[in-house]
């Protein structure tokens, strides 16, 4: 997988008033079955730029390129999880899940999505509606239904900011476990350092400045087992907090 | 059974607020609820009560249909359409404010005395209710919504099933509700003018004989259609919008 801004597209992209300027003099292209976080203060397009690698808005300059297509709509191989999770309230979580397939006209093995829903940790909740959850389920169902798809590139909008400390660093580990099983692309967008380090295998740092991006940090270990509590762990946190505040 | 309960004491604290009417009152004027369910016993035996409950029940639930099929895919289409909104929204913002209640005699010169002209005017009354909310839900599916059918692969079509339609249910039931009390009321108006049938016409008729437990009686049957419907599209909204109740 090729996932570039500046590798390929000559001109940066810009979509509205966010221009990621900073693109084109840093590299964003995101190996196969990698994770790439973005990490930045608010407002500054993250997640703009995760909605254009979503096919879901379009820039109104420059372009980009997924597997050497240009990305100009939402793709197949790409699987989206919303901030607010984006379930839909009117259906339940089986019915959630089951919605990408059904709307592909794809054939849904009830066993297949049973084995999801019991390794996400929700297969007791299959049956009820999204509001009957807590917001660490809710973020299981979003991901299973998203999982569900066989994604090659699965983007994450803030997945966790809503949720409490013990319960993030669960869906982080869930999130790794699941990483490491399936080894799909990943794109993260998160506010937090040490959960950009956990997950990213490439972290790019963003200023405060919309689209401008400060650097990229190289964390080969993310998604490890056991990785949080290591040394390299916390000097990656802190290279990144570095060129963080240096910035702010 | 809170519902029911609600309902009893309701029920109760009306039938003594009107008996203590009839008693100040004299039973010339306000017939008593006793006297009114005698004669509602007696009337129900005749073909002639149930003609009427049969040819405005009808009118009803025609126009209720008619105003549904014809507001809430429209409401859904310009409240997803922000440019078929635009084009839209001057000619909905000045008719709304008209009481349509006034074009009912340029519509029974179009769709004759019969029970057309009954029904078109009580869905054009309806049509505005179902229109404007639906294309006010409509129009408040949120961005994320959107985001997460088009991500899963979904088209316009599939947004309109799995999104628009199924977020907008419980208000176009909450329409519903309250334009069943709306509908009861224009009926009875309608019903007053070229008919020898309906609640209306048999109010009328027993006010021009004065027979005060008559007009009771078609009273009573219009407002117990009232609840019947009420507590129909309650239900339906139960069994539709299970998660809403939740």
């Amino acid at each position: 997988m090729n996932l570039s801004a500046a590798a390929i597209s000559p001109r940066p992209i810009r979509r509205r008033t966010v221009p990621i300027h900073a693109l084109t003099s840093c590299d964003i292209s995101l190996p196969e079955a990698q994770a790439l976080a973005l990490v930045g203060p608010s407002g500054c397009g993250k997640s703009t730029l995760l909605l254009l690698m979503a096919g879901l808005e379009k820039p109104t300059e420059g372009s980009l390129w997924f597997r050497g297509i240009p990305l100009t709509q939402p793709r197949r191989e790409i699987a989206l999880v919303l901030q607010d999770y984006g379930l839909f309230p009117w259906k339940t979580v089986r019915r959630n899940v089951e919605l990408g397939l059904r709307i592909r006209g794809e054939r849904i093995d009830r066993r297949d999505v049973e084995r999801l829903l019991a390794e996400l940790d929700i297969a007791e909740k299959a049956d009820v509606y999204p509001q009957q959850l807590s917001g660490g389920q809710k973020q299981r169902v979003a991901l299973a239904r998203a999982l569900v798809l066989n994604p090659s590139l699965l983007l994450l909008d803030e997945p966790f900011a809503a949720l409490d400390t013990i319960t993030r660093e669960r869906l982080q580990d869930l999130v790794a476990t699941t990483w490491r099983k399936r080894k799909f692309g990943m794109a993260l967008v998160t506010h937090n350092i040490q959960e950009a380090v956990r997950l990213g295998h490439r972290i790019l740092v963003m200023g405060g400045t919309p689209g401008t991006v400060l650097g990229c940090v190289e964390n080969p270990n993310a998604c490890s087992p056991y990785y949080r509590g290591s040394d390299e762990f916390y000097e990656i946190s802190r290279q990144v907090r570095r060129q963080l505040e240096q910035h702010a | 059974m809170k519902s029911k309960l609600g309902y009893i004491w309701g029920i109760a604290a009306l039938l003594t607020a009107w008996q203590i009417s009839s008693w100040c009152s004299g039973e010339a004027i306000v017939a008593g609820p006793v006297t009114v369910l005698l004669k509602l016993v007696s009337e129900a035996g005749t073909g002639r009560f149930w003609t009427n409950v049969g040819a405005s029940s009808l009118r009803i639930v025609a126009a209720l249909s008619l105003a549904f099929v014809t507001a809430v895919p429209l409401g859904l289409f310009l409240g997803s359409s922000p440019r078929a909104d635009r084009i839209a929204k001057p000619l909905i913002y000045l008719t709304y404010p008209v009481p349509k209640i006034v074009f009912l005699p340029l519509v029974l010169l179009f769709f004759g005395l019969g029970d057309w002209g009954k029904i078109v005017m009580l869905s054009i009354i309806l049509f505005f209710q179902l229109l404007i909310t639906t294309r006010d839900a409509a129009r408040g599916v949120s961005r994320s919504a959107r985001y997460s059918l088009y991500s899963l692969g979904g088209t316009r079509r599939h947004l309109f099933a799995h999104v628009i339609w199924p977020s907008c249910l419980p208000s176009v039931f909450t329409a519903l509700r309250i334009a069943t009390g709306t509908v009861v009321a224009v009926l009875f108006f309608v019903e007053s003018i070229g008919t020898r049938y309906g609640m209306g016409f048999y109010i009328l008729d027993a006010w021009g004989r004065a027979d005060v437990p008559q007009i009771f009686v078609g009273i009573v049957v219009l407002a117990v259609m009232g609840v019947v419907l009420y507590e129909a599209f309650d239900i339906l909204e139960r069994i539709f919008c299970r998660w809403n109740q939740l």
